[in-house]
């Protein structure tokens, strides 16, 4: 298991977000997450990237708790994430989002930024390179200097997941990662997440609400309602599982 | 220490607290709906002060009247440096948002040295304020006593407003969620300024007692309280209403007890808030009432 | 189409070979008042850039320049004041006997000066930057007027609300102007690497730049202390500049002006900094008919003390709600060259 969630509740208040639930994930595996809406998905992901501290139980990575590390020091362990609204920083160019994802890995310090020491200059000579491979692999590299912003939906997606990678991670996170994109760009979207899976040695743990997407993706998905595990398996048995049906039964109607 | 001399400081600090209070009540609400510290606060409760002081001393007026006068009038003017410099700017990165607060408040300060000069004038306390009740030993001017007694009526209103009435719950949820106020049908931005003119009026308020105990106006006397008001406000728990009072009781004490011990830090008493400041981010960020308004939404 | 990295060393390279010899030729040509007012623009474009590193490129509202700009003039006038003239200076108290003994050349009481505010700067940042650093601008307000209760209240350091004469004048434009180069080199350099980038990754979005690995505890409090040390150097200059301080010299306006400066400029550009300093400092000189009688079809009116600051603060505001980018923007000097190149096409 690369990922273990073990006996996990989160309270809020008097509200019950997350109640007692654990899963694994295994490593290279892509796994969904899903369940209606309020059912404490992205309560899970803000657990387990650190910005929520769980009420009771423990996230567990490569077998090593994560209790009281900072959200910056479990990135560095190896988890990435994106986020559902795409936030992509707003004033820096393509090639400078993806930049901050590498920037904790370069070698260079303080004093040596500010003389302009040689180490600085390769280190980020190195690091752009890089980048620019990694957009490249994305197929954005012709963007690389303009405004992220200025891109278009879908390539401001690719732009996010980029930058995810460049922080080098071992599992990533994607928060309905498909969410506003037309059926192509969703089926493109798909087999992006397959082959990056493939090629950067991924664990992939998404939260979505298309089915039909969970259904190509995920090798194994996970039923949230109310806090509570309804349904774990493979996701083609889920959509015959009764009480996942019942507790969807929007959802489904309108793929 | 003699009791009665104990029990006299007790009573000044308790006085000055609420002052604190009075005015820390307007910093904790607009941050609760805005986010915003509302820098130019304190020079409104300067202008509150002003207005009193023109009330009495220029147009004759009763001093219930000109306390009336200087209470609608900031109101007014809190409702309008809302409407004019802060609305337009919801949208905008909150930076701004506080760049524009302290242009206000140096604007309403360096107008009024201007227009009306930088040398204190004497406020014209009425003498039924300045009468000295004697209670076994126990002297004090009906001022320091009629201090906590109003903020205490006027909390109790706040609170019922608040907890009672369908603003006030709209004031509540507000601070939590403003898209969820704008679908239930509520007008956040008519809600937004309303909050600045109650904080206003109770600032107004404040300003007419610092300006009877001190007993002047001058144009910078809101800035050294406003920023303990601020204090007290995130002392006691910034978005909370009860975490003020508390908070400015606590610094009102603070500085009147430990100069009443340590006369020889008569020349720190301004440092007091600002230390509690310090402390209380260090050791408890949201305060000792406070709501926990760090969790970040994604 | 992006400038190549030797095209932009050389051009570089070319603005500060012409900023020396601006300094060089003012120096000997310009007559006493223009060249003071040089002295001051370089002083303020030290302070400007290094203020609009934490507030523009790390987007942090903060107040603090007076009170790190204070302790700077402080620390380099207790060195740099012979034990002479502080002997006859004391006035309210005898100083301490390690206030006489102090001393230090130009340069190691500027370096000092620095380290001092920096350090300070540091030792705020841990209560404020634990929060998300919304109570930065209240706490580093609130700072200034420590700073100044301090400096009133402990005469055998400070000599009180008298403040320090005869600080020997070391400033002349060759110190201010040189060492305005050596800030904003410094402070770009800063801005070009991946510090400065998790600095602006912090402004864009802090959530996004926390999920991208970056401290940004470290990044704000790197860029605060940077900012502290700068100011402290230019407080020490201002000192060694205008020959005596005192507490009421390191107001509220001082940080005020500042803000002003950046915010017309373009928060966010070290560019804009400076141009809005040139801008800002000499029209204030420009400006002072305002705080003086004005004579309006024939009838005089009264000295308006303060009007300037009426007029600045209503400037702020304005910028702010119409005018928001200022004149750069967050852009650069290098940025406007490629656009131009892009309209040209």
């Amino acid at each position: 298991m690369i990922l273990k969630i073990d006996n996990v509740t989160k309270n809020f208040g008097g509200v019950t977000a997350i109640n007692e639930t654990s899963f694994g994930v295994s490593p290279k595996e892509i796994f969904g997450l899903i369940g209606p809406n309020g059912a404490g998905k992205t309560t899970m992901f803000n657990i387990i990237t650190g910005n929520y501290e769980p009420t009771l139980g423990e996230v567990y990575f490569h077998n090593e708790s994560l209790t009281g590390l900072k959200p910056h020091q479990i990135v560095r362990k190896g988890i990435a994430r994106t986020f559902q609204n795409i936030r992509l920083f707003s004033s820096m160019s393509v090639l400078e989002n993806v930049l901050i994802g590498f920037d904790f890995q370069a070698r260079y310090g303080f004093l040596e930024s500010i003389l302009r020491f040689p180490r600085f200059i390769g280190e980020e000579k190195r690091i752009k390179a890089r980048s620019m491979e990694i957009l490249d692999y994305f197929d954005i590299a012709g963007f690389a200097h303009d405004k992220a912003v200025d891109l278009s939906y879908g390539q401001q997606r690719k732009v996010e997941i980029a930058r995810a990678l460049a922080t080098n991670p071992d599992l990533l996170l994607l928060d309905e990662p498909a969410a506003g994109m037309n059926p192509f760009e969703t089926e493109e979207l798909g087999e992006i997440i397959k082959k990056a899976r493939d090629d950067f040695d991924l664990t992939v743990l998404l939260i979505e609400h298309d089915m039909k997407f969970v259904n190509q993706l995920c090798d194994k998905v996970l039923v949230l309602d109310y806090g509570k595990t309804i349904f774990e398996g493979k996701p083609s048995d889920a959509i015959k599982d009764q009480e996942v049906i019942s507790a969807y039964l929007g959802d489904f109607h309108n793929d | 220490m003699d009791i009665t001399i104990f029990m006299q400081q007790m009573i000044n600090g308790f006085s000055l607290g609420s002052m604190y209070a009075l005015i820390a009540i307007g910093y904790t609400m607009v941050y609760g709906v805005l986010r915003l510290i509302n820098f130019a606060h304190g020079d409104i409760m300067m202008v509150g002060g002003f207005l009193g002081y023109f009330g009495i001393a220029i147009l004759g007026l009763p001093f219930a009247a000109a306390v009336l006068l200087a209470v609608v009038g900031s109101a007014l003017l809190g409702m309008l440096s809302d409407r004019v410099a802060y609305r337009p700017l919801r949208n905008a990165p909150k930076i701004s948002l506080l760049i524009t607060a302290i242009g206000v408040s140096f604007f309403l300060e360096n107008a009024f040295n201007v227009f009306f000069g930088g040398v204190p004038r004497a406020f014209p306390v009425p003498t039924y304020l300045e009468e000295i009740i004697d209670f076994h030993g126990l002297t004090m001017p009906v001022s320091a006593l009629l201090v906590p007694i109003v903020t205490a009526m006027l909390l109790a209103i706040i609170l019922w407003v608040l907890f009672k009435t369908k603003y006030g719950m709209a004031i509540r949820a507000l601070a939590f969620d403003v898209g969820t106020v704008n679908l239930m049908g509520i007008d956040a931005n008519r809600i937004i300024t309303m909050v600045f003119g109650i904080g206003s009026a109770l600032a107004a308020v404040g300003g007419i007692f610092w300006a009877v105990n001190y007993p002047s106006v001058e144009p910078m006397m809101g800035v050294l309280v406003g920023l303990k008001a601020f204090a007290a406000a995130v002392v006691g728990g910034i978005g909370s209403v009860g975490g003020a009072v508390l908070g400015g009781l606590i610094i009102g004490f603070t500085e009147v007890v430990v100069i009443a011990f340590f006369p020889e830090l008569g020349g720190y008493k301004d440092a007091f808030a600002f230390i509690f400041l310090i402390l209380i981010l260090l050791f408890k960020p949201t305060g000792i009432l406070g709501i926990d308004f760090e969790k970040s939404r994604f | 189409m992006q400038l190549t990295f030797s095209k932009q060393h050389g051009i570089n390279s070319a603005i500060v070979i012409i900023a020396i010899w601006f300094i060089w030729f003012a120096s000997g040509h310009f007559d006493e008042y223009t060249v003071r007012i040089l002295n001051n623009i370089a002083i303020f474009i030290i302070l400007a850039a290094s203020y609009n590193l934490i507030n523009g490129v790390t987007g942090q509202f903060s107040l603090e320049p007076n009170g790190f700009v204070a302790i700077g003039a402080y620390v380099t006038a207790l060195l740099l004041v012979s034990p002479d003239a502080k002997m006859y200076q004391y006035a309210i108290v005898d100083p301490y006997p390690f206030v006489l003994t102090l001393h230090a050349n130009f340069f190691t009481a500027l370096i000092l000066g620095g380290i001092f505010s920096a350090f300070l700067a540091f030792c705020l940042s841990l209560p404020v930057f634990r929060v998300r650093g919304d109570y930065l601008a209240i706490v580093t307000l609130g700072f200034g007027f420590i700073i100044k209760i301090l400096a009133i209240n402990n005469p055998e350091v400070t000599n009180g609300s008298l403040g320090l004469n005869d600080i020997p004048e070391f400033s002349n434009l060759y110190w201010t102007g040189g060492i305005a180069i050596i800030a904003v080199i410094v402070i770009l350099n800063i801005v070009n690497s991946k510090f400065g980038r998790a600095m602006k990754a912090v402004r864009d979005d802090e959530d996004a730049a926390i999920a991208m690995g970056v401290n940004t505890f470290k990044a704000k409090t790197l860029a605060f202390c940077t900012s502290a040390f700068f100011e402290g150097i230019g407080g020490g200059l201002l000192a060694a500049l205008l020959t005596s301080i005192s507490p009421d010299l390191f107001d509220f306006f001082f940080t005020f002006q500042l803000l002003i400066i950046i915010v017309l400029g373009g928060l966010g550009s070290t560019t804009g900094a400076i141009i809005g300093t040139v801008l800002v400092v000499g029209g204030s000189e420009w400006m002072r008919f305002l705080d003086e009688p004005i004579t309006l079809f024939g009838h005089t009116t009264a000295a308006m003390p303060g009007m300037r600051m009426v007029v600045f603060s209503l400037a702020l505001i304005f910028i702010m709600l119409f005018a928001r980018e200022g004149i750069m923007g967050k852009r650069e000097l290098k940025e406007l060259f490629k656009s131009r190149k892009k309209g040209g096409k």
